[in-house]
């Protein structure tokens, strides 16, 4: 596929697209990329299928380098150990691949986020014993957070998700602001970009502040404002992201397809 | 030389009440038969651990059988959450479950550090989560010899691991590949061990990747056809996609959900 060549906009898309496509996007060819199901996936996998066809996909299920030729249905997909350059055990991803800090990107969703770019995938509501909602919790998230070179998260931009502060800290993004991840220690990067189905998100230079640098076509700074839980900062060179090309869209179109009929 | 078992036999003989029990598998090789088998045994507050707990433990769970559970994931993959644990959880139904919670490399760790006979692992996590501020089995260890600050985990030992895997001989050497998660950790760590296998052959072909776990480290070896059912082998089944769907329309309501264990789980005969 020649994606990326090709700038002609399609006419007709939904923010949900809009979102994977600004997430693939992101991915350069020739990097390693730890991808979790859902979003992810397929933004790594759209990547794949247009301007990246090097990436290296790692699923914490053991596959490194999966090169799937449809959409996995779970990170154990046996068609991700069938197309990987290698299949190793769990303790050895985490161990010999994600912690000494051999992974570019790591690709991360949330149930709530705040402005420092923390994450909360474990409990909302209530107390850790009693919540209102219990979520199914880390898995390979901390981790991921703490060790890849930089993080992206995807995340649909609502006042519940975007809270002023999560109810529970299950991965770390810039902690309490400056300075506190070096001092716990986290040698990645911590997350780079935001992305969203309104736009993109990136962390203040100074104050690590996530602050909206880039609006998808069509949203607007009021509606971001809206759908965000704390006073959302805007940049002053605040742009419009491209909408998905035709080559885009036909290739993310073509992999959902993969998926019909399947959860 | 491991014992060649009945999947009942296998349960009966090495799961009691109260045990600390894993039934590991990630997304591939899940021992779903064994798992329904501790159900119609009735086995009562085990302590089930698993880094990802999903559909059998759901089930299990929701009929009664756990009181704890240490995991580090608990959800239904690529579909959503596990509603008798959420209900377990936040509702305390049909009993109280306490939760020791990690992130995965916590628990791969704690297996690790099982199978190494030793008595802690030690990695690079957790920092800055709330994750250590709710179980005493996460701390903090200085390096001896940096002083670097790192996270310690204590050996995970379960008093007995349950896996599938895709065959065994019949003196129960066993042979799984794939996505083997941290199978061969889990029954290392254990005490006793239990694997169900897709057949018993006569002699073990040789397999790219395979991981051999001999006998003389295999408690019981039971064959059971399709036992990882709807999870996948391997070379022998794909996953069920339809049934993880449909998982979550059957588990939401409790009275849909008894109906489906008693008639799929409970009054379903073992076959041999």
């Amino acid at each position: 596929m020649s994606g990326g060549l090709d700038t002609t906009e399609h006419p007709d898309w939904t923010a949900d697209e809009m979102m994977t496509v600004a997430a693939a996007r992101q991915l350069r060819d020739g990097t390693s990329c730890f991808v979790g199901i859902g979003l992810p996936s397929t933004a790594a996998n759209l990547a794949r299928a247009t301007h990246a066809p090097n990436l290296m996909l790692i699923y914490e299920s053991g596959c490194l380098g999966a090169k799937p030729d449809r959409l996995p249905l779970s990170i154990g997909d046996g068609i991700l150990a069938d197309t990987a350059d290698s299949v190793v055990s769990v303790p050895e991803v985490f161990n010999y691949w994600l912690q000494p800090g051999r992974i570019d990107v790591g690709f991360l969703g949330a149930a709530q986020l705040d402005r420092l770019g923390n994450l909360n995938t474990t409990v909302i509501g209530g107390s850790y014993g009693d919540p209102k909602v219990r979520l199914p919790g880390a898995g390979g998230a901390p981790e991921i957070a703490a060790s890849c070179r930089e993080v992206i998260v995807v995340v649909r931009q609502t006042p519940r998700t975007f809270v002023g502060r999560v109810d529970f800290v299950t991965s770390v993004g810039y902690g309490r602001g400056p300075g506190d991840r070096e001092r716990l220690g986290l040698r990645g990067g911590g997350p780079r970009l935001v992305i969203t189905d309104l736009g993109v998100l990136e962390p203040d230079p100074d104050t690590l502040e996530l602050t909206l640098t880039r609006l998808h076509p069509g949203a607007t700074v009021d509606r971001a404002r809206a759908s965000t839980g704390w006073p959302l900062a805007v940049a002053d060179n605040l742009v419009t992201e491209p909408a998905p090309t035709v080559a885009e869209l036909n290739a993310l179109r073509a992999l959902s397809a993969t998926l019909e009929g399947a959860p | 030389m491991a014992n060649i078992v009945s999947l009942s036999e296998g349960i009966a003989e090495l799961v009691h009440d109260g045990d600390v029990v894993a039934l590991e598998g990630f997304t591939h090789l899940i021992p779903f038969a064994a798992g329904h088998e501790i159900i119609r045994q009735g086995r009562r507050d085990l302590t089930l651990v698993r880094m990802t707990p999903d559909v059998i433990y759901d089930q299990l769970i929701g009929m009664g059988c756990a009181n704890r559970l240490v995991f580090s994931w608990g959800g239904n993959p690529g579909v959503g959450s596990l509603h008798r644990f959420r209900d377990a959880v936040q509702n305390s139904w049909p009993g109280r479950l306490d939760l020791e919670e990690h992130s995965h490399a916590g628990m791969a760790n704690r297996y690790v550090a099982g199978a190494s006979g030793l008595p802690f692992a030690v990695l690079r996590g957790y920092t800055g989560t709330d994750l250590p501020r709710h179980t005493s089995n996460i701390r903090t260890i200085s390096c001896p010899f940096t002083g670097e600050l790192l996270t310690a985990v204590p050996a995970l030992r379960p008093d007995v691991t349950v896996v599938h895997a895709q065959r065994a001989d019949r003196a129960g050497n066993v042979q799984l590949w794939g996505i083997t998660g941290v199978q061969k950790e889990a029954v290392l760590a254990a005490r006793r061990s239990l694997v169900t296998v897709e057949e018993v052959v006569d002699r073990l072909e040789p397999v790219p990747g395979q991981v051999i776990l001999p006998a003389w480290v295999v408690g019981a070896v039971a064959e059971v056809p399709g036992g990882a059912h709807p999870s996948y082998a391997q070379g022998y089944s794909v996953r069920d996609n339809n049934f993880y769907v449909g998982w979550d329309e059957i588990s939401r309501d409790r009275d849909t959900f008894r109906q489906w264990m008693e008639r799929h789980v409970l009054e379903a005969v073992e076959s041999e």
